[in-house]
């Protein structure tokens, strides 16, 4: 499914060359719910870019589905079946939530198909569907509505980064059931959520704990949760800090 | 209908939404005559005699009725200047659609003055809607300079939506209004140039008493080498609130200048301005394409959202 090889990515801050993913190399496979997780700033949200286009990598190589596409564009990854909901979801002034959910779709949806997928991350679609994807909206609703725009979309391999940020809890339970069902389905579609929640990383088969810019980690979800609980991997941080 | 070509119809069309002819009140303008009418009990329409244009009468009660007003030009080097006045009486709920559409493949400018004048009478309800269109790959300009003056009585409501989206190369739009006690107007404008067009926009909005409320907001993109100007005045003389917003994006070497300006001649005058230009945020384009857009495709949809 996904291959990184030898993942480098720096940027320049006030001059400086940093170096935010060292040496990332991973394999995902075909039809697995991934968990990442890691400290703040360990550079999840950035490798999640770098799968995506969004962010060019200075070094390595990206291979999904067999085909080499570190040169490739955000749209073309798109088109290739690659969705990315972000962590912060973008406004846009006078485009109404029916009009994103039909570009992600890539066709001219019915009113009620959209409220489907608006059904599905728990917003009442009646409420929402003219409602523009703008300030007014509160951060829990643009949120779900970011998680909608995937699942109105047919993709390969999604990826979602801190999709329950923000989200109540009655939404919650919701939400993992949306990533089983993303799962389960018999596309093969294999599923990164990028997550701090416990209940999220109790449900993956795979954990990758991302921090300082290197995999620490990557193991299958029951072997490594325990250990994580522990806090073990909390421990670069201090160590960046001596 | 019958007499009108088929560009002539599709200029209707595009500003007014007509396919036929409208229900209601209506007069439709084609290359300087009227080319059709229709009053209803309640609405009447003459033509002036001592200079070209209309005069509208809504007898007071009128509700839910329409008046179309429509205007087409076709022949290229037409230039004209058309006076409209609506006289709404009190209590009224009447739709106006306005609008003009310009057809150019001469060589020649084609102008379309139109100056509306409204008295609107007490707690009477006014949506006005104005649809600018320009076609044609003729060298000669498609130009129109609408002035608008509301006169609002109390209790009295306006609700103005001005649109003028494609192929008009230079228009001076002015506005005035001035309101009574409890009168309000809500303005909503939606403006696109593109090529080496330009486009003035004016308004000043007088509150005079107490309770009077005013809302001019305005969207506009500029695209290419297109320049625009937004000049919003709002005056609050008693009582009042006001608030005026112009909200821009400039592409390619568009420019955009905004002056909104408020005046506060009352301590009880409540008045806002806000003015913002600026490119289309990246993360914008960003987000769009990684829903499968190009890079061009994306800023349509934006764009397109943005002036709906
Ligand atoms: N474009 C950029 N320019 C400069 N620094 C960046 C850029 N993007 C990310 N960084 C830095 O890289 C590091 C990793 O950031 P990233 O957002 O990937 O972390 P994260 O693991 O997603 O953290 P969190 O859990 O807080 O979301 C941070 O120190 C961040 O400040
Ligand atoms: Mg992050």
């Amino acid at each position: 499914m996904l291959e990184l090889k030898n993942i480098e990515f720096s940027a320049v801050d006030d001059g400086n060359n940093i170096g935010i993913i060292k040496n990332i190399s991973l394999e995902l496979g075909d039809n697995k719910f991934i968990a990442i997780t890691g400290p703040n700033g360990g550079g999840k949200s950035s490798l999640a870019k770098i799968i995506a286009g969004i962010y060019k990598n200075t070094g390595g190589q990206i291979i999904f589905d067999g085909v080499d596409i570190t040169e490739k564009s955000i749209t073309d990854r798109a088109r290739m079946g690659i969705g990315f909901a972000f962590q912060q979801p973008v406004r846009f002034k006078g485009m109404t939530v029916i009009d994103l959910l039909r570009i992600a779709a890539g066709k001219n949806l019915s009113v009620s198909e959209a409220c489907e997928y608006l059904s599905e991350v728990g917003l009442c679609a009646k409420d929402y569907i003219d409602r523009e994807v703008n300030a007014s909206l509160s951060g829990g609703e643009l949120k779900r509505i970011e998680i909608a725009t995937i699942l109105a979309r047919d993709v390969k391999l999604a990826i979602f980064d801190e999709p329950e940020a923000g989200i109540d809890l009655w939404s919650f339970n919701n939400l993992i059931r949306i990533f089983e069902k993303m799962r389960d389905s018999d596309k093969n579609r294999t599923i990164i959520v990028i997550s701090h929640q416990e209940r999220i990383l109790n449900i993956a088969d795979e954990i990758v704990v991302i921090a300082d810019g290197n995999v620490v980690k990557h193991e299958e979800g029951a072997k490594i949760l325990p250990e994580l609980m522990g806090g073990d991997y909390m421990k670069n941080i201090c160590k960046k800090l001596d | 209908m019958a007499d009108l070509d088929a560009v002539q119809k599709r200029l209707l069309a595009e500003v007014a939404d007509l396919h036929d002819i409208p229900e209601g009140a209506y007069n439709l303008r084609a290359n300087g005559q009227s080319v059709g009418r229709s009053t209803t009990a309640n609405i009447d329409i003459q033509t002036k005699t001592e200079k070209s244009g209309i005069d509208i009468r809504v007898k007071s009660g009128t509700k839910n009725e329409s008046i179309h007003i429509p205007v087409v030009l076709s022949e290229s080097g037409l230039k004209e200047t058309v006076y409209n006045d609506f006289f709404i009486g009190e209590d009224c709920d009447v739709l106006i659609v306005a609008g003009c559409g310009i057809d150019n493949c001469g060589s020649q400018d084609s102008q379309h003055d139109g100056i509306h004048r409204f008295y609107v009478g007490k707690n009477s309800k006014i949506r006005y809607v104005e649809k600018h269109y320009g076609s044609g790959d003729g060298s000669g300009q498609r130009i129109l300079n609408p002035v608008t003056e509301v006169y609002m009585e109390e209790g009295s409501t306006v609700e103005m939506e001005m649109v003028q989206i494609k192929g008009v190369d230079s228009t001076n739009r002015t506005t005035i209004a001035e309101l009574k006690k409890d009168a309000k107007l809500v303005v909503r404008e939606r403006l696109m140039t593109h090529g080496k067009q330009q486009a003035y926009s004016i308004y000043k909005v007088e509150l005079n008493e107490d309770g009077s409320s005013a809302d001019v907001v305005s969207r506009s993109v500029a695209r290419d080498d297109s320049y625009q100007k937004f000049d919003a005045c709002i005056v609050g003389s008693a009582a009042c609130t006001g608030h005026t917003e112009c909200d821009s994006i400039i592409m390619d070497n568009g420019r955009i200048l905004a002056v909104p300006s408020l005046e506060a001649n009352h301590i009880d005058a409540a008045l806002v301005h806000e003015a913002a230009i600026g490119k289309i945020a990246g993360e914008q384009l960003i987000k769009l394409m990684t829903l499968g857009l190009t890079e061009s495709e994306a800023e349509e949809q934006i764009i397109n959202g943005f002036l709906k």
